[in-house]
């Protein structure tokens, strides 16, 4: 009978520790967010979402180039990372298994692992000095550079969870290799790759660094992809560092609007992607 | 349990005599060895099957009877490491010569597997991919008229007429096995090689499936592996005993079962080993 007790109570003890564990582990998510919605909402109009940024003591001052920014980068970043990614996680899932695919596997791990700052610093080398410029290009590019290896990693493990039994069936019925791996393993693997993907937007967006060397930022609106450009984490960056209050609840709100956007991206993919079968 | 020792000589009989009628021969093996990586899982099987009728692969677990189906749409080529000696004849062709095509073979020789493998699609569009991907139909009601043909042939089309839209996945596992015998029969090939098509159902089920079998012998020529002697007894026309990589002996079902010309065979079929 005593053991019985001891047991059960050694089993509350250690149900309640993991609980506290796991609330710690949120806890801090939600005083980021509590905080960042409370500083944000404070600061926000529809005037800031709209306008371009105004020189200090300028009323309705605002942050659309930076907004606009923000989606041309990561648009143009996923055009360039996210297609290399996904078929390189497709050879590597599909096809990988030679001296060639633990080649490249090691390597992806290690880009993952390059800090995003040495990946500015890099596309900056390429890309900026010889065109004399930053650009939005530039910026792109360092973002797709980062994006590439963790889609290429998630789409490889996503994809190796479709059952080969699934890639008989197709064998089987007369369709050729590349067929198999494009049109029923990567299709039933697309949520999948899609959430991978949409971690790697989120990733990216949020990064600084590499923008710091490439993108620069603009004062103004601009789309055009040879010039600098505005983006919500540099201006969140540079308000932030600034000796103004005014700018400091500029940043809260510029905050606010970069996690929403983050958000809304990935419950829009969420979506999109649902089980449709 | 008596081993077979290597000396025992694989001797079937011959297809004439085996089939109950004379007809074509539609597949000849002649001495395959098979093997993964080094360890040899068949050992020169040589057999003859005759188009349109069943012919029942049995054994026990491990004895090589999946293998050596799957050696008949080189399906074991997915399987890193595999080897295949001797020689496989499909309608005279040689199916593992240098510059066969693997994509036509399978086209001509479709499969059914142990488990349902239906794509995560519609009904409809998986027994449309083999149409779809092949290049089989011109038009959008062509494509319906194949499909319709298909699961009319599956004996599933008054289950699904309705719902050819929804998921594949909805099914039960006996009408996604029967779903997975209308994508092979889709594209209309010559032979069906079926893995244990029935093992994972339950006797109702299974029965459908049999009387599938049955009906489809009229037109295609059916290799069936079972673990299930009397599903074998049921269904074939003429079954092949295998043995530890080895086949022990070909003949018509119904003396292979009654009395069978090896004495491993009686051992095995009157339940002594297992």
């Amino acid at each position: 009978m005593r053991r019985l007790r001891y047991r059960k109570i050694v089993s509350q003890v250690m149900l309640i520790l993991t609980a506290l564990c796991a609330l710690m582990a949120i806890a801090t998510l939600i005083v980021i967010l509590g905080y960042i919605i409370v500083g944000g909402l404070r600061s926000i109009s529809w005037d800031f979402l709209v306008n371009n940024p105004k020189p200090i003591g300028e009323p309705h001052s605002g942050i659309a180039n930076a907004i606009i920014g923000t989606l041309i980068l990561v648009g143009l970043g996923s055009l360039i990372g996210m297609p290399v990614g996904i078929f390189a996680g497709l050879y590597l899932a599909e096809f990988g298994q030679n001296k060639l695919g633990f080649a490249l596997r090691f390597f992806i791990d290690t880009l993952i692992g390059v800090p995003s700052i040495v990946i500015g610093v890099f596309v900056w080398t390429v890309m900026v000095r010889p065109m004399g410029h930053f650009s939005a290009w530039a910026g792109a590019t360092a973002l797709g550079i980062m994006m590439m290896p963790i889609v290429a990693r998630t789409t490889e493990e996503m994809i190796r969870l479709v059952p080969q039994s699934l890639r008989e069936a197709a064998l089987a019925l007369g369709a050729p290799v590349w067929r198999v791996s494009l049109g029923v393993v990567l299709r039933a693997a697309a949520p999948g790759v899609a959430t991978g993907a949409m971690l790697a937007i989120a990733r990216v967006a949020g990064e600084t660094a590499p923008l710091l060397f490439t993108a620069l930022a603009l004062n103004y609106l601009s789309t055009d992809l040879n010039q600098p450009m505005a983006s919500l984490t540099f201006q969140i960056y540079y308000y932030a560092g600034s000796p103004y209050d005014e700018w400091h609840a500029q940043a809260w709100a510029a905050t606010l609007v970069l996690m929403t956007l983050i958000l809304s991206i990935n419950i829009a993919v969420r979506f999109l992607t649902r089980k449709k079968f | 349990m008596s081993t077979p020792t290597p000396t025992i000589a694989p001797r079937f009989a011959p297809p004439a005599r085996a089939a109950p009628s004379s007809r074509e021969t539609k597949i000849a093996v002649d001495g395959l060895d098979f093997y993964y990586g080094r360890a040899q899982a068949l050992h020169n099987i040589s057999v003859e099957i005759p188009e349109r009728l069943v012919m029942a692969f049995i054994g026990p677990s491990g004895c090589g009877k999946t293998t050596f189906l799957r050696t008949l749409n080189r399906m074991n080529d997915v399987i890193p490491g595999t080897r295949v000696e001797g020689n496989v004849l499909i309608d005279g062709q040689d199916i593992y010569a240098p510059g066969a095509d693997v994509v036509e073979l399978r086209r001509k020789v479709g499969m059914v597997f142990q488990k349902s493998n239906p794509f995560p699609k519609s009904i409809f569009d998986n027994v449309a991919y083999g149409l779809k991907i092949n290049r089989v139909t011109s038009s959008r009601s062509e494509l319906q008229a194949r499909v319709e043909e298909a699961l009319i042939d599956a004996a599933l089309w008054n289950e699904v007429k309705d719902r050819l839209k929804t998921s594949a996945l909805s099914l039960s596992g006996g009408q996604q096995q029967r779903l997975c015998i209308a994508r092979a029969l889709a594209i209309r090939p010559k032979v069906i090689l079926m893995d244990e098509p029935a093992s994972a159902l339950d006797p109702i089920a299974t029965s459908k499936i049999e009387e599938l079998i049955f009906d489809l012998k009229k037109q295609y020529t059916i290799v069936i592996v079972t673990h299930n002697m009397q599903q074998a007894a049921r269904v074939s026309d003429l079954t092949a005993f295998f043995l530890l990589g080895k086949l022990i002996e070909v003949n018509t079902t119904e003396k292979l079962f009654t009395a069978p010309d090896e004495k491993l065979t009686e051992d095995y079929v009157t339940g002594r080993f297992g």
